[in-house]
């Protein structure tokens, strides 16, 4: 099988149509157990109480919000080096759906720091690069809004994914170092207490669920930047009529 | 006769370094010309800076804490200011399309912009750090390091601030340069206000100052090669 084939817009578009149900009922599943070992059988933590629980969220989303900046450079390195188009669809499919494990992180944090803490923010290492990567994707995506041109858009928008993802490292390090060095009333993230298999679990499979979810996410959504962008080829327009149809 | 063209033709073979000397000389008779431009950017750091004693109160001890934060991020913002200049009048009049046309290695050709654009428009913001540190009650080794900071830094603000100027080329949007150039700047910020903090404490700055120069090193080449292929994508 020449997996290549898929390669091109026009043969990736019914397989990712094929494949997207699949990743969603998964990311369903794994986001049901999860969530029923984190809110039900996971036991109520002794030192924070009940708040804790917002963990099972927060975890995954920061994870997956890092990861899927490395995926989104990973297809970009492919669009530059390859000048796939596929690949640069894949990476603007992705931006949005990073962007938002990025806020939700942000947001779950802010929301178990307040009663964990008594504080929404602290410029905390990992809260300030965490929000320093939210800059990073909004300006990628804006970077990608501005130039009108599709094939300028995905090389520009490429070539800034790769030097942000050079600079990450570096962000995180330098901002890691500003806050030991300023040991104010800032709070410790790093001492967590041992944790329970269970709670371990149910934070594993939230991050699977967001994982998957994320797929299925990026594969509806590069059928759509497939179909606006090959809107003038005749497979599109046929395939648009024969939704049309079946509506 | 027939050698004679030949010879007309093909001049000595053209490297790097002069192409890059050529840029530089040609960008910097250029600034020279427009050099109430040059004041004014300078005038908005000293402006900016003198800004925030009106915001916070005139605390000596605060403002001696605020003082290298205030002095960098300043530079920061000031450095982004300029920016646009670096490439936006050679793309509009089609001298940069000619330049990545001509012989000469369009990265060379860049970086001989990129030191023109820093000697301009970045020298003069560590030149006049001192005296605006003064006004924030700095002592004589925080001065000392907040303008050799300056003077490592600024240059790695041109170069990766060159990255997005190219990127940017011919958009309509002006605000998006900011976007994309600030949070790369982080690191730089953190580095050269952190060297002033840590000779203050005593700590001394080496370790900040090494990183600095680091960065610097590591963006002559790492953003001149990635703005020369932003400024070929932005010609195509």
């Amino acid at each position: 099988m020449n997996w290549f084939r898929f390669a091109s817009p026009a043969s990736f578009f019914p397989l990712a149509a094929r494949l997207t149900p699949w990743f969603g009922g998964a990311a369903a599943v794994f986001a049901a157990a999860g969530l029923y070992l984190g809110l039900i059988a996971a036991p109520t933590d002794a030192q924070q109480g009940d708040a804790y629980r917002i963990i099972f969220v927060h975890v995954a989303t920061a994870w997956m919000s890092m990861f899927i900046y490395l995926v989104m450079a990973f297809w970009c390195a492919m669009s530059l080096m390859f000048n796939a188009r596929l690949a640069a669809m894949m990476a603007q499919a992705l931006a949005p759906t990073g962007a938002l494990f990025t806020a939700l992180a942000l947001i779950t944090g802010a929301l178990w720091g307040k009663p964990t803490w008594g504080t929404y923010w602290a410029w905390d290492a990992r809260m300030t690069s965490e929000l320093i990567l939210l800059f990073l994707y909004f300006g990628y995506m804006a970077l990608r809004q501005a130039i009108d041109e599709p094939r300028r858009a995905d090389r520009a928008s490429a070539l800034l994914a790769l030097v942000g993802a050079v600079n990450v490292p570096i962000i995180y390090f330098s901002v890691k170092w500003w806050n030991t060095l300023h040991q104010g009333a800032s709070v410790s993230l790093t001492s967590a207490p041992t944790m329970a298999a269970v709670m371990l679990a149910g934070m594993l499979l939230m991050a699977l669920a967001a994982w998957f979810y994320s797929i299925a996410i990026a594969l509806t959504r590069v059928r759509a930047v497939i179909l606006e962008r090959e809107r003038h080829a005749g497979w599109a327009g046929e395939v648009a009529l024969a939704a049309k149809a079946a509506r | 006769m027939t050698d004679a063209t030949a010879e007309a033709a093909a001049p000595s073979p053209p490297g790097a370094w002069r192409g890059a000397a050529w840029a530089m000389r040609r960008d910097l008779r250029l600034a020279m010309r427009s050099k109430a431009e040059l004041g004014v950017q300078l005038l908005f750091y000293v402006i900016v800076v003198a800004l925030v004693p009106l915001g916070v109160g005139p605390d000596p001890a605060l403002l001696r804490a605020l003082g290298p934060g205030v002095l960098w991020v300043a530079a920061l913002l000031a450095s982004l200011l300029a920016l646009p200049r670096l490439f936006a009048m050679d793309f509009a009049d089609g001298t940069l399309e000619q330049m990545a046309l001509s012989p000469y290695p369009l990265p060379a050709l860049i970086s001989g912009k990129i030191a023109a654009h820093w000697l301009a428009t970045g020298l003069p913001l560590v030149a006049a750090s001192p005296l605006l540190g003064l006004q924030f009650g700095l002592g004589g080794d925080e001065l000392t390091v907040l303008a050799l900071g300056l003077l490592l830094g600024t240059p790695t603000l041109s170069l990766m601030g060159a990255v997005g100027a190219a990127l940017t080329l011919g958009l309509r949007n002006g605000a998006l340069l900011a976007l994309l150039v600030l949070p790369l700047y982080v690191p730089i910020l953190i580095f050269g206000a952190g060297a002033v903090d840590a000779v203050r404490t005593g700590l001394g700055a080496t370790a900040e100052l090494s990183l600095l120069a680091a960065a610097l090193m590591a963006s002559l080449v790492g953003a001149t090669l990635a703005a020369a292929a932003a400024v070929r994508m932005a010609l195509d």
